[in-house]
């Protein structure tokens, strides 16, 4: 394994007040002394690799095959992640309603944090443990059914469960909708935790729910509790998720910025999903993300330790380039999903005729 | 574009009536959608006319933008919202009248996947479109596709998986279909946010629908085909 190392003390930045409250987090003093971290790669493409079966939610592996999970966590650290997210995406009580798990909110979030604890404690370096917490799967109202203030209180149960296992930082991901965001960033701060946030780009260059790179980062820049870092992940391929980053940067946003992106496009192999992204493929992409201006640098789905390490030596030999163009990136990662990802006002629009005042 | 005037719906003739009534469903207008189809009714238009001139081909519009990344998942389920006020008033004069039918679709989501926003666009697209959808929400197991293969009889089947970890069901049910040969009696078509064409045939799909108005024209084109596979 190739040797670990900080980035050297050049890229400090700021003097850091360790005085203040906040700044007693792993993450946050991680930050302050290294250009770059990397975070980790897939949690289901690798469970699958393990047997979890198609359907079975994986949370409840943390207690019924704690080994799988610790031997998940400890395959990120060992390819060189200096932080991990805990097997709790879907650990919400509306996704684990569906498998009548709802009443094992507590029980599944506070296993998959205390996993992760012993696997980082025991590395013998720093690894932040950070708290996955994915969509709660609802639309909000008036267009679906769920309420601010029920989605506070669904994150809220899995946040403080995150924290009593020992999380250092939550990781709300993959959300798409403004709202969701918004509900996350209050349970974080009801359980008095430090958070990062990144959603996921996958429609034409923006959410789901329409939001642009630039409408995230006037998201979390009014936030009252604003994340440690803010970011991208999963969403369509590589070349998309840089696009973002570089949607993010352009906006000369302070706080850091995340890029975990998922190695390639989904293919179908005598009964398994696999990635086409190579590590040779990823590898580029990490130091890409690095030069786009993405300070937390990770995988999604399909990333497996071996794309991981070969992002880790990457990062680490390669000296950081100039920002790519979108030109660079479609010519190193291949090209974009959309012609447009809504940043740039040269999407399509369509011409009206009068509009009701 | 923009002037002042408030718009009177039952001043409009029927060409600026209808044009406008599109201009309403993109904008999820309820309440005017709902006047448009009364109006239309009251001048003497069939239902049938109704929903095909008005509503569906309002709807193919909102479907198109939202293929082409102009609209997005709230205008579209907004959208859909008013087409269903407006589907409320005319379903019971569409049933009198002997309507012709598009076509009739079962769809969910599959098992362990309770991701239905992408599941419910469809079905909401395709009721624009005119067919009959039987939704059978969300986390189906393949016994459960199967029961309402048997009852519904659709031309159709839908399936939907947002995750990595649920995908891979879909093939699950094909096989299952294919084991008890009814795999050619439906039209089998899948979606959701990880797929692709490939992974569409890699599974034995008749095709993959990258969103809800690509869902649409495939359902029609295949439906199509298999009619005139039966008429030869």
């Amino acid at each position: 394994m190739a040797e670990l190392r900080a980035n050297g003390p050049h890229f400090l930045r700021a003097v850091p007040d360790l005085s203040e409250d906040k700044m007693t987090d792993a993450l946050s003093r991680m930050l302050q002394t290294r250009e770059w971290l990397m975070a980790d790669g897939a949690t289901g493409t690798n469970l699958f690799n393990m047997g979890l079966s198609s359907g079975e939610p994986p949370e409840l592996w943390n207690i019924d095959r704690p080994d799988n999970i610790r031997a998940l966590y400890r395959a990120a650290v060992e390819a060189g992640s200096d932080i991990f997210l805990t097997n709790s995406f879907g650990g919400n009580a509306a996704r684990l309603k569906l498998h009548e798990a709802q009443g094992r909110v507590g029980e599944l979030n506070r296993t998959a944090a205390e996993l992760g604890r012993e696997v980082a404690d025991a590395s013998g370096r720093t690894v932040v443990v950070a708290g996955s917490m994915g969509p709660t799967g609802e639309i909000f109202e008036p267009m679906g059914t769920l309420t601010h203030r029920m989605a506070v209180e669904i994150f809220h149960e899995q946040a403080e469960a995150l924290k009593a296992g020992g999380a250092d930082v939550l990781w709300v991901e993959t959300i798409s909708a403004a709202e969701e965001f918004k509900a996350a960033a209050e349970a974080a701060r009801l359980a008095g935790m430090p958070w990062c946030g990144t959603m996921s780009f996958d429609t034409a260059g923006r959410t789901m729910m329409g939001l642009t790179p630039a409408a995230l980062v006037d998201l979390v820049t009014k936030l009252p509790n604003p994340p440690l870092a803010f970011g991208a992940n999963c969403g369509v391929g590589a070349s998309d998720l840089l696009r973002t980053v570089l949607g993010f940067t352009a906006q000369g946003v302070e706080l850091p910025v995340i890029a975990k992106g998922n190695a390639g496009i989904p293919k179908y192999h005598d009964g398994h999903i696999h990635y086409d992204g190579t590590p040779d493929l990823m590898a580029e992409y990490a130091v890409l993300a690095r030069d786009a201006g993405a300070r937390v640098i990770g995988g999604c789905c399909g990333t497996m330790p071996e794309h991981l390490r070969a992002m880790r030596a990457a990062l680490e030999i390669r000296p950081k380039g100039p920002r790519p163009s979108l030109e660079t990136i479609s010519e190193v990662l291949g090209g974009f999903s959309s012609a447009s990802d809504g940043s740039d006002d040269a999407g399509p629009t369509r011409e009206r005729r009068r509009r009701r005042s | 574009m923009a002037d002042d005037e408030e718009i009177i719906l039952s001043e409009l003739d029927d060409e600026e009536l209808v044009l406008q009534m599109h201009d309403d469903l993109y904008d999820g207008m309820k309440d005017e959608i709902e006047e448009g189809v009364r109006i239309l009714i009251e001048r003497g238009w069939t239902p049938y006319d109704v929903l095909t001139r008005a509503l569906v081909a309002g709807m193919t519009i909102v479907g198109n933008d939202f293929r082409d990344g102009i609209l997005f998942v709230p205008e579209v389920l907004l959208a859909a919202n008013a087409m269903k006020g407006g589907m409320v008033i005319l379903k019971p004069m569409l049933v009198e009248t002997g309507a012709p039918r598009m076509g009739k679709m079962v769809i969910g989501t599959v098992k362990g996947d309770i991701h239905d926003i992408g599941k419910n666009l469809v079905a909401m697209m395709m009721e624009g479109a005119g067919f009959e959808v039987v939704d059978l929400g969300i986390n189906n197991a393949v016994e459960k596709y199967l029961e309402a293969l048997e009852t519904e009889k659709p031309d159709i089947l839908g399936m939907s998986a947002l995750l990595t970890t649920t995908m891979p069901y879909m093939k699950v049910v094909i096989d299952t279909l294919k084991e008890k040969g009814l795999r050619d009696d439906y039209i089998v078509l899948v979606g959701g946010a990880p797929l692709n064409e490939e992974f569409g045939r890699a599974i034995g799909a008749d095709a993959y629908c990258r969103d809800a108005a690509v869902a649409v024209e495939t359902a029609k084109v295949h439906v199509a085909r298999r009619h005139n596979r039966m008429n030869a």
